[in-house]
């Protein structure tokens, strides 16, 4: 069985923004330890993770009478409509709807991820 | 030097948008290049008087931006502090971040690379507006938050959120592949369309018109056809707009409506009337068109029945409600049909009119109710007509044309 998890929202915690450095040192030590415990566990192997950018970034791409529309939102329905997903590498955003073009006519939710200094 | 602040503000005008795309095509970061440049604008506006215009002020100014940008990035690179980490194997994906090649096969101007960009279809079409009148036309941000008529903190901070997602979601600074280019310049043209509409008939606030967004917005097609000028969408909506944009002193007297019947044709621009009529005669809008551009081919040989009507009883309505029967198939919008109803009533007498009405619904606008009063009242049942002007005074947002319709209304003969 493989599950798609995504983190939606801060819940409990502060936005990271709002961390000082030490409690974003405690919450990455906590990511750290996820995926020891993952690693630890037989049968359990985490296969892509990503950090994502905030809500504004993401792209809405829906398909209507052949006719692609994109707009930065409303966002797809997450829950009722969640079909699949991919995790894609790609140099620009109309890279990534043009090869989106040849999947079904889904709604889908584009969403860069976090370009991580190291 | 007085001529200091008049050469920077023509160098300004001119060429802002080729700095912009210049300095964007060498460094990749929209959200410092437009500061840098503007920031170089402003040392230009100190030093200029006193030391003189620079033999090249382009150059000058691309070369002060260029520092700027050059200065933040090192400073960047000092203050970096860690992103947060959710990331498996981070040195995989550097590369392919890194580099935003540059997907289109065509090679171009930088300026069609930035108004692409501006324009791209995963901006809110308002923004997509904004951002093209600053990046493109370099126009202060105090001047597109009174165009738009929002507060100037307001515009400020739309601008800056469209910059942040231009550069967050990837958005590219590309012309795209010549399948999908003409798409892409449609969007382009509903942007200065918008522009154009808002100028044209702001739906809210005190002015009858802004004729300087209006002037702009034709400026940013201008600028477009001038990279790509055989795209029909494009030369046939210059045409419309400057058919439109040419009665601008004609429509507004001691601050009250002038209704197109009543202008003083002598008032309006007769260049631009020729020009748009040179444009609609150009071949290839004779050929096949995408729905969008023979929209605009309609729209604007009806308005050039108006424009080169002699007077307004020499109006040929036949052909005016042809065009409206052929618009209705291509783009069958309420404010279309709305308009054919005008012109059969002109044709045909205020009952034709009136049927032509039925049944249209244009919600959140006082302009049916406002052409039914009209018909009404021609129609000689002028109870009914006192009621489709209450209708239409109680819906109206836009301050002069409620004076106008509260004055055809008290202007109805008492019975």
């Amino acid at each position: 069985m493989k599950y798609l998890v995504l983190l939606v929202g801060d819940g409990e915690e502060k936005p990271w923004s709002e961390q000082t450095e030490e409690e974003q040192g405690a919450a990455m030590a906590k990511f750290g330890a996820f995926g020891d415990a993952c690693d630890a566990r037989d049968g359990v192997r985490i296969l892509a993770g990503e950090a994502l950018s905030g809500p504004r970034d993401a792209t809405v791409m829906r398909t209507t009478g052949g006719r692609v529309h994109l707009t930065d939102g409303p966002y797809a329905e997450v829950i009722e409509g969640m079909g699949g997903f991919y995790l894609l590498e790609a140099p620009d955003l109309d890279v990534v709807v043009e090869l989106l073009r040849v999947l079904p006519p889904y709604d889908i939710q584009i969403h860069p991820t976090v370009d991580v200094e190291l | 030097m007085g001529d200091a602040s008049a050469d920077l503000e023509r160098v300004v005008r001119e060429e802002w948008g080729r700095l912009v795309a210049l300095l964007l095509a060498q460094f990749r970061r929209l959200d410092l290049v437009e500061d840098a440049l503007g920031d170089a604008v402003e040392a230009a506006s100190r030093t200029w008087p006193a030391d003189g215009v620079p033999a090249n002020p382009p150059a000058w100014l691309m070369t002060a931006a260029r520092r700027r940008v050059l200065d933040r990035l090192r400073t960047e690179d000092v203050a970096r502090r860690k992103e947060p980490l959710l990331l498996l194997d981070a040195e995989q994906h550097q590369e392919g971040a890194r580099s935003m090649a540059d997907a289109g096969s065509l090679v171009e101007d930088d300026v069609l690379r930035l108004v692409l960009m501006c324009a791209h279809p995963a901006l809110a079409p308002e923004a997509a507006s904004a951002l093209s009148l600053r990046l493109v036309l370099g126009v202060p941000t105090a001047d597109i938050a009174r165009l738009f008529l929002v507060p100037e903190p307001t515009m400020a901070a739309r601008i800056t959120r469209a910059k942040k997602r231009i550069v967050g979601a990837g958005i590219p600074f590309a012309v795209p592949d010549a399948g999908v280019l003409p798409e892409r310049l449609e969007v382009v043209a509903q942007t200065a369309y918008l522009t154009f509409t808002a100028g044209y008939s702001p739906g809210t606030g005190p002015d009858l018109l802004r004729a300087d967004q209006s002037g702009e917005a034709i400026r940013l097609v201008r600028v477009v056809l001038g990279l790509r000028p055989d795209e029909p969408a494009l030369v046939a909506l210059l045409a419309l707009m400057l058919l439109h944009h040419s009665r601008r002193d004609a429509r507004v007297g001691d601050g009250r409506l002038v209704l197109l019947a009543d202008q003083d044709r002598t008032r309006w621009h007769h260049d631009e009337i020729a020009e748009a009529t040179r444009l609609l005669a150009r071949p290839h809008l004779a050929g096949p068109l995408t729905p969008l551009a023979a929209s605009y081919v309609l729209q604007a040989r009806i308005a050039a029945e108006h424009a080169t009507a002699p007077t307004a009883q020499d109006t040929r309505w036949d052909r005016v409600v042809g065009l409206y029967d052929v618009l209705l198939q291509v783009a069958p919008t309420p404010s279309a049909r709305l308009a054919r109803a005008v012109a059969i009533a002109e044709q045909h007498g205020p009952a034709a009119g009136l049927d032509a009405l039925e049944g249209l619904d244009l919600p959140q606008s006082h302009r049916p109710a406002a052409v039914r009063a009209e018909l009404l009242s021609r129609a000689g049942d002028v109870d009914a007509a006192r009621a489709a002007y209450d209708q239409a005074i109680a819906a109206c947002r836009n301050e002069v044309e409620t004076e106008f319709l509260v004055a055809q209304r008290d202007a109805l003969p008492d019975r």
